[in-house]
C-alpha cells in the first residue's frame, strides 16, 4: 500500500471526486494558482482548470454563502476555509442557512456542501487562528462534522463527505497535513459516524479524535513500557454523528475512560461524551470519567508553553495515571 | 389596528391615484394582452387580501412569531416575478409572503404555514419567514437581513456552472444594504460576472430607521463600486417595475451581466405587526402613501383607463381574492399540526431516507 501524506490524501480524495462528479468543484482563498495557503489543492488547478478549482477573494461569509446557494442548485461544492478560525466571519451562511435550509423548507432543499480546512492550535499563531469549533458546529442538528487523525482516515472520511447530501464540516489539522501513513490507492471510502479502535487494550479507554489520537497513542505506548497499564484508543473519527457504540464497547471492557479533546473544557465534544458514557454505561464505570483539554484559556503565543497549554503525550500520560491511581 | 380597506374607499383613491403610467408603453409592457393585465391585477390584489386575512389571524392569536406584511409594495413582487423564465430564480427575505405568491404558490399552504399546521409549504417548520418553493425556483424566505444575498449569488454561479441561461433575483430591503455580506456578494458577482439582480426593496425604512438615519449615499450607487450596472425604478408603478427589471434581467441572462435595482416602494404596516408603528413616522405619511401611491389603486387606475378593468371586473376580483384568503384561512385552520415525532424529521437527507443512509453512528442526541 502507498505511502504518503495526509495533505496527499485529502489532495487525492479531492482529485479523485473532481474526476468521478462533474458537479464536484473546489473553491477557496489560494487553491488554484498559489496552489494551497498549505499545499493541499496543489495541482489540482493544472489537472482540472479553473472552473473546477477556484480562487476566491478573502470573503468568507460571501464565498461560503455563495456554495450554500449553489448547492441548493445541485452544485457539490468543496469550500476551503484556509483555517476553520475564519467560520466566525461566516458563521450565518454556515450555522443559519447551510444547517437549517433543509429543516425550514420542510425537507424541500437539500444542502450537499463541504466546507474543509485546518482547526487546531500548537502552531503559535495566536488565539485568532487556533479555534476548534467542532463542539459549537456539532451543536447544530443538520449538520455532520467529521476530525480525521490519519492520512488513509482523511482520504476515505472526505470522500465520503463529498458524495454525503447533507452539510458536512471536515476538520482538518496543519500539523498532521506532512505526517505519512498507508493510504489505500483508489475507492477508499470510509462511512461517517464509524469510530476505530486505533490501539486495543484491556486497563483503560481513551476516548479522543484528532491530533489528540497521536498523543494518547505516545502515551498508551509509554503507559505500557513504563507503569504496565494497557490503554485501548478509541479515535471518534465523526463527532456527528456519533458512533457511541464503539465507545460504550470499550468501556465495558476497560471500566476506565479518560478523553482527550484538544477542546476548551466548557461544552466541549468531552463534555457530550461524558454524559452519553455516564447515562449509558454507568454501571460500567469504576471510576469517574477524566477529561484532558487545552488548558482553558484563549491560546497562548508562546511556544514553548502553547505546547503545555494542548493535549501532549506527557499530560495524557498524567491524566491517565491519575485516572488509574 | 387593522383597517379593512373597504372597495368604496379604494374607489375614491383611485381617482387620486398617479396619472397613467409612462412605462405602459415599453415593450415588455405593451406586448401583454387584457388576461395579462387582469392577471396581474389580480394577483397583487391576491397578495393584499391574503396579508389581510393572515393579519386578522394573527390579531386572533392563530399565528405565533413574526408576522412581517409586504402591504404596498406588492407591485415589486409581481412585477418583478412576472417576468420570470423556467431558469429564473427568486431569492428574498423575511418579508416574503407576496415573492411566495407572485411565483405560484398556492395561499393555502402558505396560510397553513402561518398557522404552524403539517399542510403548510415546509410543514409548519418554516413559519413566515421561511417560504420555500424549489418547485417554482423560489429558494426563501431568509431570517437574517442580508443572508440571503451570497445564497442568491451561489445560485447565479450554479447557473453560470451549469451554461444554464437564467438569471437569479436576490431581493433585500433597504436596512440589508449595510450588511457585509451583502458587499461580499456583490464583488464576486461583478468578479465573476455571474446573472443575478440585486433587488433593493427600498421602503424607507429599515424596521424603524429611517433611510437618511441609516445609509449613506444613494443605495443601488453603491454598485458602481463594484462596477456593476444599477438603476431604479417607481416600486409603486408595476409597469415601471416591470420596464426596468426586464432589462437587468436580459442582461443577466443574456451576457451574464449582475446588476443592482433600488426599487422606491413603501410599506403601510409596521416592520412586523408587533411593531407599534408610533415613533418614527407619521401616520398622514403612510396615509399620503395610502392615497396616491397604493400599486393597487394605481395599476388599477392605469388598467381602468386602458379600457381593461371596468368596476364590476374590480370587484369580481376583489371578491374572488377575498374569498381566495378565506378559504386559506379555513383550510388552515381545520388543518392538523405537525406532531411531536414530526420534530426530528426534515433534519438530515440521510435520517429521512434511511435506505440510501451511508453513515453510521447517532445523528441525533437527547
Amino acid at each position: 500500500m502507498p505511502v504518503i501524506s495526509y495533505r496527499e490524501a485529502i489532495r487525492h480524495a479531492l482529485a479523485e471526486e473532481l474526476e468521478r462528479d462533474a458537479n464536484v468543484v473546489v473553491l477557496g482563498e489560494e487553491v488554484a494558482q498559489f496552489n494551497g495557503a498549505y499545499k493541499v489543492t496543489e495541482g489540482l488547478l493544472a489537472k482540472f482548470g479553473p472552473n473546477r478549482i477556484v480562487d476566491t477573494p478573502i470573503s468568507e461569509a460571501g464565498f461560503i454563502g455563495m456554495g450554500v446557494g449553489a448547492s441548493m442548485l445541485g452544485i457539490r461544492p468543496v469550500m476551503e476555509l484556509m483555517f476553520w478560525s475564519f467560520y466566525s466571519v461566516a458563521f450565518d451562511q454556515i450555522l443559519n442557512n447551510a444547517a437549517n435550509v433543509r429543516y425550514m423548507s420542510g425537507g424541500l432543499i437539500n444542502c450537499p456542501i463541504v466546507i474543509r480546512g485546518p482547526a487546531n492550535g500548537g502552531t503559535n499563531v495566536g488565539a485568532t487562528h487556533s479555534h476548534t469549533p467542532e463542539n459549537v458546529l456539532a451543536n447544530h442538528p443538520g449538520v455532520k462534522v467529521v476530525v480525521p487523525s490519519t492520512p488513509s482516515d482523511a482520504k476515505g472520511l472526505l470522500k465520503s463527505a463529498i458524495r454525503d447530501n447533507d452539510p458536512v464540516f471536515f476538520l482538518e489539522n496543519t500539523i498532521l497535513y506532512g505526517d505519512k501513513g498507508e493510504v489505500p490507492e483508489g475507492e477508499h471510502v470510509i462511512p461517517l459516524g464509524v469510530a476505530d479502535v486505533k490501539r486495543a487494550g484491556t486497563d483503560l479507554t481513551i476516548v479522543t479524535y484528532g491530533r489528540s489520537v497521536l498523543h494518547s497513542l505516545a502515551a498508551a505506548d509509554l503507559l505500557q513500557k513504563e507503569h504496565d497499564v494497557s490503554a485501548e484508543v478509541v479515535d471518534l473519527r465523526t463527532i456527528r454523528p456519533l458512533d457511541i457504540d464503539t465507545v460504550l464497547a470499550s468501556v465495558a471492557k476497560t471500566h476506565r475512560v479518560l478523553i482527550v479533546e484538544e477542546q476548551k473544557p466548557f461544552a466541549s465534544v468531552g463534555s457530550q461524551l461524558a454524559y452519553m458514557i455516564q447515562r449509558e454505561a454507568f454501571d460500567e464505570l469504576d471510576a469517574p470519567i477524566h477529561r484532558l483539554t487545552t488548558v482553558d484559556a484563549p491560546a497562548i503565543y508562546s511556544p514553548p508553553i502553547e505546547a503545555e497549554q494542548l493535549p501532549n503525550p506527557q499530560r495524557v500520560l498524567k491524566a491517565a495515571l491519575e485516572l488509574m491511581a | 389596528m387593522s383597517k379593512k380597506p373597504s372597495a368604496t374607499a379604494e374607489k375614491k383613491d383611485a381617482e387620486s391615484a398617479a396619472s397613467v403610467s409612462p412605462a405602459a408603453n415599453v415593450g415588455i409592457n405593451q406586448k401583454l394582452t387584457k388576461d395579462d393585465r387582469i392577471d396581474l391585477f389580480r394577483m397583487m390584489m391576491r397578495i393584499r387580501r391574503f396579508e389581510e386575512r393572515s393579519l386578522r389571524a394573527y390579531q386572533a392569536k392563530k399565528i405565533g412569531g413574526f408576522l412581517h406584511l409586504y402591504i404596498g409594495q406588492e407591485a415589486v413582487a409581481v412585477g418583478s416575478c412576472s417576468l420570470m423564465g423556467k431558469n429564473d430564480h427568486v431569492f428574498t427575505a423575511y418579508r416574503d409572503h407576496g415573492h411566495a405568491i407572485a411565483v405560484g404558490m398556492g395561499v393555502n399552504e402558505l396560510m397553513a404555514e402561518l398557522y404552524g399546521k403539517a399542510t403548510g409549504c415546509s410543514k409548519g417548520k418554516g413559519g413566515s419567514m421561511h417560504y420555500f418553493a424549489p418547485d417554482r425556483n423560489f429558494w426563501g424566505g431568509h431570517g437574517i437581513v442580508g443572508g440571503q444575498i451570497p445564497l442568491g449569488t451561489g445560485l447565479a454561479y450554479a447557473l453560470k456552472y451549469k451554461n444554464i441561461k437564467g438569471a437569479a433575483m436576490a431581493f433585500m430591503g433597504d436596512g440589508a444594504v449595510n450588511q457585509g455580506a451583502v458587499h461580499e456578494a456583490y464583488n464576486l458577482a461583478s468578479l465573476w460576472q455571474l446573472p443575478v439582480v440585486f433587488v433593493i426593496e427600498n421602503n424607507g425604512y429599515s424596521m424603524g430607521t429611517s433611510q437618511e438615519r441609516s445609509s449613506a449615499g444613494e443605495l443601488a450607487k453603491r454598485a458602481e463600486g463594484y462596477n456593476m450596472a444599477w438603476g431604479t425604478c417607481d416600486g409603486h408603478d408595476l409597469y415601471d417595475v416591470r420596464a426596468v427589471m426586464d432589462k437587468f434581467l436580459r442582461a443577466a441572462r443574456e451576457e451574464s451581466k449582475p446588476s443592482v435595482v433600488e426599487v422606491r416602494t413603501y410599506r403601510y404596516r409596521g416592520h412586523s405587526v408587533a411593531d407599534p408603528d408610533n415613533t418614527y413616522r407619521a401616520k398622514a405619511e403612510i396615509e399620503e402613501y395610502r392615497r396616491t401611491k397604493d400599486p393597487i389603486q394605481v395599476f388599477q387606475h392605469q388598467l381602468v383607463a386602458e379600457g381593461v378593468l371596468d368596476e364590476a371586473l374590480i370587484e369580481k376580483i376583489d371578491q374572488a381574492a377575498r374569498a381566495e384568503a378565506e378559504a386559506a384561512a379555513e383550510f388552515a385552520e381545520a388543518s392538523p399540526y405537525p406532531t411531536v415525532d414530526d420534530i426530528q424529521k426534515d433534519v438530515y437527507w440521510e435520517a429521512d431516507n434511511p435506505s440510501e443512509r451511508k453513515s453510521k453512528g447517532r445523528l441525533f442526541f437527547d
